[in-house]
């Protein structure tokens, strides 16, 4: 077979939705960190999240499952975790998506600077961990939604 | 004793696994739901963190195990985690109390790790770093609010202070797996953690309201694997029943 160009590759990942904020892509939340072909093999270089975060495997399988799916039958997935993953990463696509779809995404201040529902600047946090290792739990005191906050690491 | 490497990596994901393994005992029965999604989330990502540091552990071993052989198949003496963090989860302040202590030591510890001669250990300890650090702001913060509470919030505090206090010196020992490491440029030595530690603990217990007890005696063996407490042998036939009991399960 041919091998498919890098940014084509690039282009199928950003289509692999994270599995547990399928709005966002794998390419937008960062840790997707290299694409690059090794003989035959195409190396994807994936960097965790959070050390524990069960979504990691579930990730690497759908990236393999989709890039199969193109015709790439050699995948070899990479795990590299030095640097460690920031949510600087994000992509600005990400960040907007992910306020689109209800939670506040990453702010360097620590906390979310406004409720993703009504826009309001009166929020309060709940708890410092959500539903997910990624994410806490936070509110907006003038709707009165609780909403995600994506954490800033 | 056997390769300082090995022993000292043990050392860190002991510790990992058997607090991660205790918070998680949590899970489902904590006092409010965003207790229990804390704890669960803090016990993922020590049991990640484990994943790291036996994986290591077990590559410079070169004997064939695995992480899962190294959390799994083996008993109370080979186990290398501070009496600390084996310590029965008692009441929720309790809990509290163990994790801010560990997590007050871990962070600098991690960050003096994060420099060292070992790129893997460095990565690992980079990685870990960040996590440690979310514990602790939470930790903290979740101390200051039980001691500084009510009545009964903060007696109950100031217990589980008087309890754990004695399991602490053990994190600030220096045997001779340390002096390896610290001779190879991988550790700092733990001693030369305790100024920063206190400093952490001293203001915070200061402005939860609860009293530093004047005693610095300090229980010791667990790092060493010499003398553990009873309680790790009733958490282990908990944590390792499964692998044990069906050697080839697979999920």
């Amino acid at each position: 077979m041919t091998r498919p160009d890098i940014d084509q590759v690039w282009k199928w990942l950003d289509a692999v939705p994270d599995p547990e904020i399928p709005v966002i892509s794998v390419v937008d939340l960062g840790i997707v960190r290299a694409v690059d072909w090794d003989g035959d093999v195409l190396n994807v270089t994936v960097t965790p999240t959070y050390s524990g975060c069960p979504a990691t495997r579930i990730i690497a399988m759908d990236i393999e499952t989709a890039l199969r799916d193109h015709g790439v039958s050699d995948v070899r997935i990479t795990t590299k975790i030095t640097p460690p993953w920031t949510t600087d990463w994000l992509s600005d696509k990400g960040r907007a998506r992910l306020e689109d779809y209800g939670i506040a995404p990453p702010q360097p201040a620590g906390g979310p600077t406004r409720c993703p529902h009504c826009k309001s600047q009166a929020v309060e946090r709940v708890s410092q961990f959500g539903s997910t290792p990624c994410k806490a739990q936070w509110r907006c005191t003038d709707c009165l939604e609780p909403f995600d906050y994506f954490k800033c690491i | 004793m056997s390769d300082p490497l090995f022993e000292f990596l043990l050392r860190q994901g002991d510790n990992t696994l058997i607090l991660g393994h205790r918070i998680s005992e949590w899970c489902g029965i904590a006092p409010a739901v965003e207790e229990d999604i804390a704890l669960a989330n803090t016990a993922l990502d020590l049991i990640g963190q484990t994943q790291m540091w036996l994986g290591l552990a077990a590559e410079v071993e070169g004997a064939g195990r695995s992480a899962d052989d190294l959390a799994f198949h083996r008993d109370v003496w080979d186990f290398r985690n501070l009496l600390l963090v084996e310590q029965p989860n008692g009441d929720f302040g309790h809990t509290i109390m163990r994790q801010f202590l560990f997590d007050a030591f871990q962070v600098p510890h991690l960050t003096a790790l994060h420099n060292a001669s070992d790129d893997r250990i460095a990565g690992i300890a980079a990685k870990s770093l960040k996590e440690a650090q979310y514990h602790l702001e939470r930790s903290r913060e979740t101390v200051i609010a039980l001691g500084d509470g009510t009545e009964e919030s903060n007696r109950r505090m100031q217990a589980a202070l008087d309890r754990l206090w004695p399991y602490a010196g053990e994190m600030f020992l220096r045997d001779g797996v340390d002096d390896a490491m610290h001779e190879s440029g991988i550790a700092a030595d733990p001693a030369s953690l305790r100024a920063t530690w206190d400093d952490t603990v001293q203001t915070t217990l200061g402005e939860a309201m609860l009293t530093i007890p004047d005693s610095d005696f300090a229980q010791q063996g667990g790092k060493s694997g010499k003398r553990h407490s009873e309680h790790l042998g009733h958490l282990l036939a908990t944590m390792q029943f499964l692998p044990r009991s069906y050697p080839d399960a697979r999920w």
